[in-house]
């Protein structure tokens, strides 16, 4: 990296005060990488407002990460490189892009763990999960499974340290700064909040859009009628007061 | 009506495959299709097919297959034994196969992965434009099974005059042309060398995914986590045993280890056809 990634009195990043890295990936691509998850979901929506505009090469897949896009399928990686280092990129407003709101049933089984180390009882986790409007930074792991961001770090939990051998479809999860819910049954190794009562249309290959949740998407958990099952309630009792010093 | 096909045995590992699903990379979807792409390719042509017309793609063992009607098929990519019911016929050429025949294509005497080409093209379900299984993420049709049936569709017109076609043998040991990056920096100096000047292996444990080695490990020089970034197909990921994975067609689409070079596409039509045990050169393009 080069420069300081200094914002200009507007706020606004461009790419001539140097946040911004271009590294080639082969001869047809280009791993732009960025700062931090802001300025790479700000460079994410600049990529794709100039596709949509016509003053973008040709570009086969525009895939984002935590900290990068990659560009893929460029005729001329180097000049498109040139090209990005005179860009102006405005940062995402908070309330732009499509919202998807996901019904939650909080009744998963590392819902009493994840109280615990968010020092709240396992009833309230939902509220505090439900509180934020989450954005899908990338996608990956599996068509459909969407990173979503916008959790407050100090609501960040790590990963189980067993793996589970299966997830079942629609379950809502945590790890490290994301949230997911998983469109099919895998095995996965994060810590299970709640259940999408329906997770059909997270992902239908049928449908023109085939994933609900496509980076850049702004998403609402809200509480499934009928949630707060009886299950939480009792893992409330056994770890309630363990406190927040438990971890994360 | 269309031909069907009637697994007689599906041998190791026989799926769909055509030019792959690209375009869906930001949603998880892998790109697909055939590892040997131009084997794919040259045996559609030799059909009249459309080049990316869907084909079968054995693993290793082969397959058969039972027509219920009459159908022309080219077998090609790894060489094998081909006989229509137990009598030797054409490889890398079309060939009749009379209805209530089985064609068997024989275990690979060279290579991995033969290609079955059949006029018409195989008639699977489309998923998001293409009929390529997706072995990574379950996208498609599921691998054939013993008993199966397969649909073809309807052939073009009839099948060209045969031409000599050339089919690249595979090779006895891989050479990849690789340019260093996005992650090279994540490498030491001497790490970086010895990628390029090391003796590798295939390992037995490549599949679809991606073409593992075995060799000397790469050691990082940056310690700690690549947070999750996109991933090129022919990308060379180095995981934690340092041992680097050529990520091929059903790779995934993002990924958290560092890319230390990308072998270009053209190049992994022989990494589909090396055999575990291969030998492995990666060259600086």
């Amino acid at each position: 990296m080069t420069g300081d990634g200094r914002a200009t009195h507007t706020g606004a990043l461009t790419a001539r005060t140097g946040c911004l890295t271009a590294r080639p990936a082969g001869r047809h691509a280009l791993l732009v990488e960025l700062p931090d998850a802001e300025r790479t979901a700000a460079f994410h929506a600049e990529v794709l407002r100039r596709r949509a505009a016509g003053s973008l090469p040709p570009v086969a897949e525009i895939v984002p990460g935590a900290r990068t896009v990659l560009l893929d399928g460029v005729p001329d990686p180097q000049a498109l490189a040139r090209r990005i280092a005179g860009w102006e990129v405005p940062p995402v407003a908070d309330d732009t892009g499509d919202v998807v709101e996901i019904p939650v049933r909080y009744d998963g089984p590392d819902l009493a763990d994840v109280a615990a180390l968010w020092g709240v009882a396992p009833e309230e986790v939902g509220a505090r999960h439900g509180a934020y409007t989450y954005r899908v930074a990338f996608c990956g792991f599996a068509p459909g499974f969407g990173y979503l961001t916008g959790l407050p770090p100090r609501l960040h939990v790590s990963r189980r340290a067993t793996p589970r051998t299966r997830v079942p479809a629609g379950a809502v999860a945590l790890a490290g700064p994301y949230s997911a819910v998983y469109p099919r049954a895998t095995p996965g190794g994060w810590q299970l909040i709640g259940t999408m009562p329906d997770p059909r249309p997270l992902w239908d290959p049928g449908r023109e859009r085939a994933a609900l949740l496509t980076p850049g998407t702004r998403v609402r958990f809200v509480t499934a009628d009928g949630a707060r099952t009886a299950g939480s309630a009792n893992a409330a009792a056994a770890t309630v007061g363990t406190g927040p010093e438990a971890g994360a | 009506m269309t031909a069907k096909l009637t697994t007689v045995r599906s041998g190791a590992l026989t799926t769909v495959q055509d030019a792959g699903r690209p375009g869906h990379a930001h949603l998880g979807v892998p790109r697909s299709g055939a590892l040997d792409a131009p084997a794919m390719r040259l045996a559609n042509r030799l059909l009249g097919n459309a080049v990316d017309a869907a084909v079968l793609e054995t693993t290793l063992t082969g397959c058969a297959l039972r027509p219920d009607q009459d159908v022309t098929a080219v077998v090609g990519g790894a060489p094998c034994p081909v006989t229509v019911d137990g009598r030797p016929a054409a490889w890398g050429a079309p060939v009749r196969v009379p209805a209530g025949s089985v064609l068997d294509v024989g275990a690979a005497t060279a290579g991995v992965r033969s290609y079955v080409a059949v006029a018409g093209g195989i008639a699977a379900e489309p998923v998001l434009g293409s009929r390529s299984t997706d072995l990574l993420s379950g996208l498609g049709p599921e691998p054939l099974r013993d008993g199966e049936v397969v649909a073809v569709g309807t052939p073009a017109g009839p099948v060209p005059t045969p031409v000599a076609a050339p089919w690249p043998a595979p090779p006895a040991e891989l050479v990849l042309p690789v340019r260093p990056g996005p992650r090279a920096d994540w490498f030491t100096p001497a790490a970086l060398r010895t990628f390029t000047s090391a003796a590798y292996r295939v390992s037995p444990h490549s599949n679809r995914i991606g073409l593992r080695t075995e060799g000397p490990p790469l050691e990082r020089a940056t310690a700690g986590e690549l947070p999750s970034e996109g991933m090129v197909l022919g990308a060379v990921q180095v995981p934690p045993d340092g041992r680097p994975v050529l990520f091929l067609h059903d790779h995934p689409t993002t990924g958290g280890y560092p890319v230390v070079a990308v072998v270009p596409e053209p190049a992994l039509a022989a990494a589909a056809q090396a055999a575990a045990g291969t030998p492995v050169h990666f060259t600086l393009a």
